[in-house]
């Protein structure tokens, strides 16, 4: 019996428990040592018929992935479509940070991983390595990242330019009416007090893009800070998440941070606009943000490995950037490689019809029809 | 024979069983302090090995250029748990005099329950506490204050952005003081009432009693009480998190930002992508365990010197 007991608690999901109940069931045989030949064969019959139940009901085919949180509200909600169209394929999603999707997927304890950043050289490079077979970069949605600020009378909508950002960041521009905030803001009375930088104090994918962008449009920046997750910020108090980012801005007077537009959206946060490549003041909008992604689509590498930080176009809002599903390019398991490919596929297409609902910015046409292209490359 | 047979009496008693059951439990515990020292140092192999003793004193903590030092989240710490203290220790082992000694017992009883609830409340609603009470106070009461008077010190200068050292340190000490006042309440409780009765017979007042006789008597216990709040206050992180401002830098206001161990950790962790990197953050946690190590040994210490004195009966 032990090897049968063995295969349904660890072959099929959420049959831990019943598997259990059945296990004790059986010991229940055991001890009534004095129950008639009859009634033991009857309960031996209805305990394998439970079992054989557990085991049809739940043979649904369980993916495991880990990764980034910025993409997990849409991304839950995709499994949970996908399963009830697809009762047969179930994904669990743990959202522990792009960090650790990309530890877990290059150790092999998750079937995908998920990123806000993509993979740098030295960690394709790494799941080579270990593997023999390289990982492959899916867009799934798009984010932003908006300036957010807090300065006594001054309600307008603020223009910010990339060197006001990066002076302001740097600890180079330190009061709200230096000239580089105020030139193309004519009109809004600034003060004449200290800026107090706010950025995000965990890792993150929202700092990601912020630095991204900063490096792209600063070489001091660059130079002196770079860009990642975490970062060594030369100026400024960290909050904990976009909640903290934007509790501390609220609550120091004359500060200024930046939070997801997502969170900015459903929180009616105040937020400014940016100056794009082309010159014209954007403020994020989700279609700001697929126009980004289109604006550098016929740029886009192969392997999808792109920032579009500072995308040309004149609609693009400068600071956005892709998220990333990370899937393996050799996937020995016939079932899993089956099901997500089928659910890539799903999610290019009708899946995106779910993203706007949730504040995320669709894929451009041109993104999906490549990455339809780049899904025969997982075999 | 008689041996194993006596043996096998109190095995029946059940005597030994308990003896060897409760034995394997306490030796669990010190198991579990190896094991984690064990995880701790083989996990930080990287780090050691680059950066040495430098670990400890550098100031940059640079995840992008792979550059950690540790030094500011360990004056972080430190600095911030000697604020909570510095403002628990009175105000708790006040509380625990008057409700042990000086209260009638049922207004003891009732805020001691008060008391026990406090200590249960999770820290990030202390942290929240502090983000939004403790935070606007500090910014617009207690900087200009202490600015406006003692100014002229290198701690109370500015600018106060509202989070910092001593923000963090006042919000520790509001969760701490509750450990205080109960564990002290209790040993001032538990001193035997001869004590008091013989000071009062000698023709002392009641406070002469009190603080000459009974609170020396429970020095051991009140001492415990402070070690725990230490304890509690060196690896709080939630709370700290949200009001220390988590900057990596060592300076001398108290009202600057500043980090504590606890909370880069808790900060970092998930998103910490190199080797190097992951491996620095659980070098801090060996330091953290290192520091609430020496400041145990230390408290440890000063509590023998001080008994050795004299002045009280160890319990």
């Amino acid at each position: 019996m032990f090897p049968i007991f063995n295969r349904v608690t660890i072959g099929c999901n959420n049959s831990v428990m019943v598997g259990g109940q059945t296990w004790v069931s059986f010991r229940k045989i055991c001890v009534m040592g004095e129950m008639s030949l009859m009634k033991r064969l009857m309960l031996l019959a209805v305990g394998v018929l439970a079992l054989c139940a557990i085991v049809v009901a739940d043979n649904a085919l369980l993916i495991n992935g880990a990764g980034a949180t910025f993409p997990y509200p849409i991304y839950s909600k995709w499994f949970d479509v996908y399963h009830n169209k697809f009762p047969n394929t179930q994904f669990n999603y743990q959202s522990i940070g792009s960090g650790g999707g990309i530890k877990q997927v290059t150790e092999g304890t998750v079937d995908f991983g998920a990123s806000d950043g993509p993979m740098n050289d030295d960690q394709l490079k790494a799941f080579q390595d270990k593997h023999g077979s390289g990982i492959l970069h899916f867009p799934t949605v798009l984010g932003a990242v908006v300036p957010t600020y807090n300065i006594a009378g001054v309600s307008s909508s603020l223009n910010f330019t990339s060197e006001a950002l990066a002076g302001i960041f740097l600890g180079k521009i330190t009061k709200w009416n230096d000239p580089a905030i105020a030139g193309p803001n004519k009109g809004v009375n600034l003060p004449a007090t200290d800026i107090v930088v706010v950025h995000r104090s965990d890792g993150s994918g929202t700092s990601y893009i912020w630095t991204d962008y900063l490096s792209k449009v600063s070489d001091e920046w660059k130079s002196k800070a770079g860009k990642g997750t975490s970062v060594n910020w030369p100026v400024g108090l960290g909050g904990k998440g976009n909640e903290g980012v934007t509790g501390l801005v609220k609550q120091t007077p004359n500060a200024i941070g930046y939070v997801e537009l997502i969170y900015a959206i459903q929180n009616n946060i105040p937020y400014g606009s940016v100056k794009n490549s082309s010159g014209e003041f954007v403020k994020a909008s989700l279609a700001g943000v697929t126009a980004a992604a289109a604006g550098s689509a016929k740029d886009i590498p192969d392997d999808f490995r792109v920032s579009i930080t500072n995308a040309p176009g004149k609609t693009a809002y400068p600071i956005s950037s892709f998220t990333w599903l990370l899937i393996p390019e050799k996937i020995s398991d016939a079932g899993k490689r089956d099901a997500i490919k089928g659910f890539l596929k799903w999610m290019i297409t009708d899946g995106q019809n779910d993203v706007e609902a949730l504040s995320y910015a669709k894929l451009p046409k041109e993104v999906a029809a490549k990455e339809m292209k780049a899904l025969s490359k997982v075999q | 024979m008689t041996g194993s047979r006596s043996f096998l009496s109190r095995l029946r008693e059940g005597d030994e069983i308990a003896r060897l059951t409760t034995m394997v439990f306490a030796g669990t515990v010190v198991l579990l302090t190896a094991a984690l020292v064990w995880e701790l140092w083989v996990n930080s192999v990287l780090p050691r090995h680059k950066f040495g003793f430098n670990f400890f004193v550098t100031q940059t903590w640079d995840p992008i250029m792979d550059d950690f030092g540790a030094l500011p989240f360990i004056y972080g710490t430190v600095v911030t748990s000697a604020i909570a203290l510095f403002i628990a220790i009175p105000l708790g082992i006040g509380a625990a005099i008057f409700l042990a000694e000086l209260a009638p017992a049922r207004v003891s009883d009732t805020l001691q329950f008060f008391i026990d609830l406090l200590a249960a409340v999770p820290s990030v609603i202390y942290g929240l506490l502090g983000v939004f009470i403790v935070v606007p106070l500090v910014r617009e009461v207690i900087f200009p204050a202490l600015n406006g008077t003692l100014g002229f010190l290198p701690l109370f200068k500015g600018p106060s952005y509202g989070v910092g050292f001593i923000t963090a340190g006042i919000v520790m000490a509001i969760m701490v003081i509750p450990y205080i006042i109960s564990v002290s309440r209790e040993v001032l409780l538990s001193v035997p009432r001869d004590q008091r009765e013989a000071a009062l017979a000698l023709g002392s007042t009641r406070w002469e009693s009190t603080w000459k006789v009974v609170v020396p008597f429970a020095k051991t216990g009140i001492m415990g009480s402070i070690f725990l709040a230490l304890a509690r206050a060196l690896g709080e992180t939630m709370a700290v998190t949200m009001v220390i401002g988590n900057a990596p830098k060592i300076a001398a206001s108290l009202f600057a930002p500043g980090y504590s161990i606890a909370a880069v950790i808790a900060n970092e962790f998930t998103e910490a992508t190199g080797d190097l990197y992951l491996q620095s953050l659980i070098e801090l946690g060996l330091v953290l365990f290192l520091l609430t190590f020496i400041l145990n040994g230390l408290a440890r210490i000063l509590i023998l010197v001080t008994t050795q004195k004299g002045s009280g009966v160890t319990q």
